[in-house]
């Protein structure tokens, strides 16, 4: 067994309005930053992953996100992972 | 009627709920989310609202895990009627015994008022005893009341006459359709976002709420003398 990290981000889907992504948007407007656009918040969690390669740890990852971490209805996740723990954990 | 109200940590609308089938002249016993059985001779049990584990990571999300949840699956598929109000509602969503999910309300507040709710749909067992068109007042509480599903789930629901309540006038959450509460496929299973049971006497501003606890009282009664 191996030890991984996982990052999963979960957003909105696309198709739903992300009421705060958009009041964020304005706020930045009005502190003259314009260029700024598209804004999206969404939550990021975190976790060590102990599987035998990097492929099964995605697998469990994805379990995870299917049946607990994301709402497929109106969410959306992008998974990263990496080898090894990153930083230490309280 | 024997009404099982469901408490998980966090309900806080479950007492209210419990005096409320009581005046519909219910016979009510409290569940507890780590139950594994529930009562054999129920006739309908209650999510209630509140904030069930806190709404940690989504609303509803980790409540449906709870082991009373297994046993409200089984008994929503046994035909048994279940009423999820406001975090009941969520709950209901999340374990897929019902379509579309409730997200955000569009202002971002949390939001607690009278709103105006037009029954769509008298021929279920907790509208039958409604007027077709009746607008009842009843009081909102919820942060996420959102709802939202694809357009081919809101088409759905709108075909088959599944939207059960719907918000008139001001749409205070910015739910699709203005949807408020909506039914199962089989028409047993209602999740409502607006609180009946917090419009039971009109002490409390309005006794609206009532309404949809004596149409399930009249429903079962009506069982019983048919069989």
């Amino acid at each position: 067994m191996k030890h991984f990290t996982a990052h999963v981000t979960v957003t909105l889907r696309r198709a739903i309005l992300d009421v705060q992504g958009k009041t964020v948007e304005h706020a930045l407007h009005s502190l003259h930053m314009p260029g700024l656009q598209h804004v999206r918040i969404g939550k990021h969690v975190e976790m060590s992953v102990q599987a035998a390669d990097a492929d099964h740890a995605r697998e469990l990852v994805e379990r995870a996100c299917q049946q607990l971490l994301a709402n497929p209805v109106m969410e959306d996740v992008a998974i990263t992972i990496t080898e090894g723990f990153e930083g230490d954990h309280v | 009627m024997k009404v099982g109200v469901v408490t998980f940590p966090g309900s806080n609308c479950d007492a209210d709920a419990r005096y409320a089938a009581q005046l519909a002249g219910g016979t009510v016993v409290s569940l507890w989310h780590k139950d594994t059985s529930i009562p054999a001779d129920l006739d309908l049990v209650i999510l209630p609202g509140g904030f069930s584990y806190g709404d940690y990571l989504r609303t509803g999300a980790i409540a449906r895990f709870s082991p009373i949840m297994a046993e409200v699956v089984n008994f929503a598929a046994a035909g048994g009627l279940v009423i999820g109000i406001c975090n009941g509602f969520q709950i209901l969503c999340e374990a897929g015994l019902l379509p579309g999910a409730l997200t955000r309300n569009h202002n971002l507040q949390f939001i607690c008022k009278d709103v105006l709710l037009r029954t769509e749909n008298t021929s279920t067992p907790f509208t039958s005893s409604i007027q077709p068109g009746t607008t009842l007042r009843i009081p909102i509480a919820h942060g996420e009341g959102c709802y939202v599903a694809s357009p081919e789930v809101i088409q759905e629901l709108e075909d088959s006459n599944r939207v059960v309540f719907r918000y008139v006038g001001d749409n205070p959450n910015g739910s699709m359709n203005a949807i408020a509460g909506i039914v199962n496929a089989s028409g047993n299973v209602l999740g409502m976002m607006p609180h009946p049971e917090r419009a039971a006497e009109s002490i409390l501003g309005s006794s609206d709420g009532m309404s949809i606890f004596s149409s399930i009282a009249l429903h079962l009664g009506d069982t019983l003398c048919s069989a």
